[in-house]
């Protein structure tokens, strides 16, 4: 697995952590809140370890790749991009196909090669297990749910577009890394 | 010199920093604990990569160490090593007389939905097994939040990872 391959998962798990983290005191229940909010925090300690591997190989620091880099750089798949609050239709619709996707690709890292790799994928798919079970009890609440089904179909293509890049990641890019910018040579 | 043993004990002191029940020893991970000279190596295996506690855990480590008057190396080992079958049966006790259920043990394949829904949990509070899953998700990244239908008392669970 080389450092590009590294990047896209790390910024996957990224983006969507904070994407998910905007549901925080939002979500139509309040365990839905404390579930998107704890599923955010699981993602972003993903990401902080995948980039941590991909620093090694590319001579900087995690906090360097995942902040101080241009949103355009960002190689995220375009479906975690989306900003989708307030509908929690097409929240749910990405969950579920987000996690399918990520689930297949967990697997074939727990295979890798590459000790440290498998061992990583091993341990983030313990903590997955709980978000493929809440994505599968919401996933049997709404299938059958017009609005649902269409933002599944809508969102399906989104997974392996990496190339292009939606509009509201620029947004979120210049809230995500306000503060490292705000103050120059900034650690934490 | 430090001992191996004087390590271990400083450890044992450490507690959880969100659920201070329980110490770093009890919590199961500390993978390993290595004393040449004057370095102390211990390999942390992490419960959840998100945790805040982490870096908290880490440095408290390392100053308990060095109030010892060794160096601390601490390396922190990112596998599957740690699971919650690792935390030991004072630990489990602990948890339990704090008010959280400790953890299920940890079946082959990990745990399953059908598992969490059914009536194999146990309230810490008055031990009825009617309880039901209220959130897979609690307050923080370990726990997830059930009800107990016999004393009328949510109650948090030590999630099995």
């Amino acid at each position: 697995m080389n450092a590009q391959q590294l990047l896209e998962l790390a910024d996957d798990e990224l983006i969507l952590g904070w994407r998910n983290s905007e549901w925080t005191g939002i979500a139509p229940l309040l365990e839905e809140d404390v579930a998107f909010s704890s599923i955010a925090q699981n993602e972003i300690g993903h990401a902080r370890a995948w980039y941590e591997l991909a620093a090694r190989e590319l001579g900087t620091t995690a906090d360097e790749l995942a902040f101080d880099r241009r949103p355009e750089e960002y190689r995220c798949s375009r479906l975690v991009q989306l900003r989708l609050v307030p509908d929690w239709a097409a929240t749910i619709a990405r969950h579920h196909l987000y996690e399918t996707a990520d689930a297949e690709r967990i697997a074939t890292l727990k295979q890798s090669d590459d000790p440290e790799i498998a061992g990583l994928a091993a341990k983030i798919d313990r903590e997955e297990v709980y978000h493929r079970m809440h994505a599968q009890m919401w996933f049997e609440r709404l299938q059958d749910e017009p609005r649902f089904k269409e933002a599944v179909e809508e969102l399906r293509p989104l997974l392996e577009v990496r190339d292009q890049h939606a509009p509201e990641l620029a947004d979120l890019w210049a809230e995500m890394t306000e503060v490292r910018r705000s103050v120059a040579g900034a650690t934490w | 010199m430090v001992t191996e043993q004087q390590v271990w004990d400083v450890l044992a002191e450490i507690p959880d920093p969100e659920i201070p029940v329980i110490s770093l020893v009890d919590l199961g991970v500390i993978g390993s604990v290595d004393v040449s000279r004057d370095q102390v190596c211990v390999e942390f295996t992490p419960t959840f990569l998100g945790c805040p506690a982490l870096e908290v855990m880490r440095d408290a480590m390392a100053a308990r160490i060095e109030e010892l008057g060794a160096d601390a190396r601490i390396d922190v080992i990112s596998d599957d090593s740690w699971s919650t079958d690792r935390i030991t049966p004072e630990g489990r006790e602990k948890l339990r007389a704090g008010g959280f259920a400790p953890p299920a043990p940890r079946e082959v394949g990990g745990p399953k939905l059908v598992q969490l829904q059914s009536n194999a949990f146990r309230c810490p509070y008055c031990g009825s097994r009617d309880t039901t899953l209220e959130n897979l998700f609690g307050p923080t990244p370990c726990r997830s939040v059930r009800y107990c239908r016999s004393c009328r008392q949510p109650f948090e669970q030590f999630k099995t990872i």
